[in-house]
């Protein structure tokens, strides 16, 4: 602070609540919405105080899913999603820090040539390439399945180019010490490189951690099986019509438990999140 | 920059790099070629047979008057949310950049809808605005507006850029925090001392450093737009009311998956490929070059 202007701070402090509470503000509603019954949220307006029914459509939600639209239960649902958000940020790291170590400590031919391959990946998006990937899924038998869910997204440019970063950061001597105790390039790699590594795996973590939990348009495109629904595409699923046909007390109970998991990583993680964040983006 | 130490082996390097390679040729390559392939090829009614047709596809899509409304539909979608995602987020973080007290806690509730799935935001946002029993609607109407976006293509344009935007603050909030956070204090005690008023300091000396930053955010947050609010849309309007939140990701999607427009949707596949690809080229520039007045 430059100078003590009592009214300015006064300002900030209010413009930070107002963000506060507007950036709040649909959570709040919808967590008051999981705690309502039906009926209650159908007259307008809706209750904004907690009702009594959390047990009810929680464990409602939790072993049975919805009754008009996907009946896939929020249990097995929570399960798909963990799937996807562990083995994703494992796959992405495991797969980059060896790509990445190939690349910086050894020289081969074609070295640049995979370290552009891998680079332009960063330039097909899902998006871009719907159908054919659709296709190439569908050939391979791995619709529906767990492989299907998360391999296609494990490769990655971003985590490849901050390991890449990162390891030219290591002192030289490091390797030329190992060399000289003789040291095979695994040794190395696993006793030197990994342990420093660390940190960078952690921030790494977190941020694909969230990537997978809330992956959208590739789970809506390969699970057709309700027992394969991951929590955000079992949300989509449940809303079956227009505002009043929607059984809204449970799709936000469900959205509540789609919520939390990564919230609280974003949260109590925040250092390595915004670590995270601020390394893969340079 | 290279390594001056390196090791030597003959298989080594390729196995290591053989995973990712091979994930990127089956998912990324493959898939990429064919996209392009398909969009020359024109497929009957019953997807039997196709035939090479050239640029056709494409010229059929410049023709046609949907196709271009998706242009601008997500030229207007993205320009509304990077700028409200921008300015809002600047000026939280502004204020929190002041304040001393509270610095913390106000991050931490700001930062965690950064955790949100877009199509989750959406469906949050969806139900507060419900033509019938959301609780926004019900304060609009007592103030005498009639708020359907099921009806009315721009109050659905409104709800999805208000559900884009709110995801998105965490993350520009993140980025100009960690910008303000890095602008020299020396420079703003010198024009405090000059008696600069706090909105001048803003605007000549924070908000010209702060534009490598902004330029970023931009890029990022247009890619954004571009791509990753596809879970919005589908949660919400689903492209409707019309053609009003028809954005070109979700047409390909749309034309490809629910219409089975093979030749259609591979054209403008690779017409995003290209807008793709000057956005990174775009974003890489701008981060290298370091934009500063």
């Amino acid at each position: 602070m430059v100078e003590n202007r009592p009214w300015l701070t006064f300002l900030s402090h209010a413009v930070l609540l107002l963000g506060v509470l507007a950036v709040a503000f649909p959570l709040y509603v919808t967590f008051v919405a999981s705690t309502l019954s039906l009926e209650q949220i159908m007259q307008a307006p809706m209750p904004l105080w907690p009702g009594d029914q959390l047990v009810e459509n929680y464990s409602q939600v939790l072993t049975a899913g919805s009754t008009k639209g996907s009946k896939a239960a929020a249990s097995s649902m929570l399960v798909n999603s963990l799937v996807m958000a562990l083995v994703i940020p494992l796959g992405k790291i495991a797969i980059s820090v060896i790509s990445a170590f190939a690349i910086v400590y050894f020289r081969f031919p074609l070295r640049m040539f995979f370290f552009w391959m891998i680079f332009v990946t960063l330039m097909l998006p899902v998006e871009v390439r719907i159908i054919p990937t659709f296709k190439v899924i569908a050939d391979l038998g791995m619709l529906n399945t767990y492989a299907g869910l998360t391999v296609p997204l494990i490769a990655s440019a971003t985590a490849t180019f901050l390991f890449r970063q990162f390891f030219m950061t290591i002192p030289d001597e490091l390797a030329e010490a190992a060399r000289v105790d003789g040291a095979s390039p695994m040794r190395f790699f696993v006793d030197v490189l990994l342990p420093l590594s660390k940190t960078t795996m952690a921030a790494l973590f977190v941020i694909q951690f969230i990537y997978g939990w809330n992956q959208y348009l590739w789970p809506l495109l390969i699970t057709t099986d309700e027992s394969m629904y991951t929590t955000v595409i079992g949300i989509k699923r449940m809303i079956v019509g227009s505002d009043a046909a929607n059984e809204w007390n449970l799709i936000m109970a469900t959205a509540i438990l789609a919520m939390l998991p990564p919230a609280l990583v974003v949260m109590l993680m925040q250092k390595w999140f915004v670590k995270g964040l601020v390394e893969t983006e340079k | 920059m290279e390594k001056r130490v390196v090791f030597r082996s003959a298989w080594l390097p390729y196995a290591l790099v053989a995973p990712q390679i091979a994930i990127t040729i089956v998912f990324f390559f493959w898939p990429a070629v064919q996209a392009v392939w398909y969009s020359f090829q024109l497929q009957d009614a019953f997807g039997l047979r196709s035939q090479f047709v050239g640029l056709q596809n494409f010229a059929a899509l410049f023709k046609d008057g949907n196709y271009l409304e998706s242009f601008r539909t997500t030229a207007l979608f993205s320009v509304l949310v990077a700028f409200f995602g921008i300015a809002i987020s600047l000026l939280l973080a502004t204020m929190a950049d002041r304040v001393l007290r509270g610095a913390m806690a106000y991050k931490t509730l700001l930062i965690w809808p950064y955790a949100v799935a877009p199509a989750v935001a959406g469906v949050l946002w969806a139900f507060l605005f419900a033509p019938s029993i959301g609780i926004v609607t019900y304060v609009l109407k007592g103030w005498g507006v009639d708020w359907n976006w099921i009806i009315k293509g721009d109050q659905a344009m409104g709800l999805v850029v208000i559900a884009s935007v709110w995801k998105q603050i965490s993350y520009n909030f993140l980025f100009f925090l960690a910008g303000l956070q890095s602008v020299p204090r020396s420079l703003i005690e010198a024009a405090a001392i000059d008696g600069a008023s706090p909105p001048r300091r803003f605007w000549t000396i924070v908000f010209p450093l702060l534009s490598p930053t902004t330029f970023f955010l931009l890029v990022v947050n247009i890619v954004y737009a571009f791509f990753d609010t596809f879970g919005v849309i589908d949660a919400t309007t689903q492209g409707g009311p019309g053609q009003a939140t028809n954005i070109l990701v979700y047409k390909v999607y749309h034309d490809g998956v629910k219409a089975a427009d093979l030749g259609g949707s591979s054209a403008q596949s690779v017409i995003l490929m290209f807008i793709v690809i000057a956005l990174t080229v775009a974003q890489f520039r701008f981060v290298e070059r370091k934009v500063q007045y």
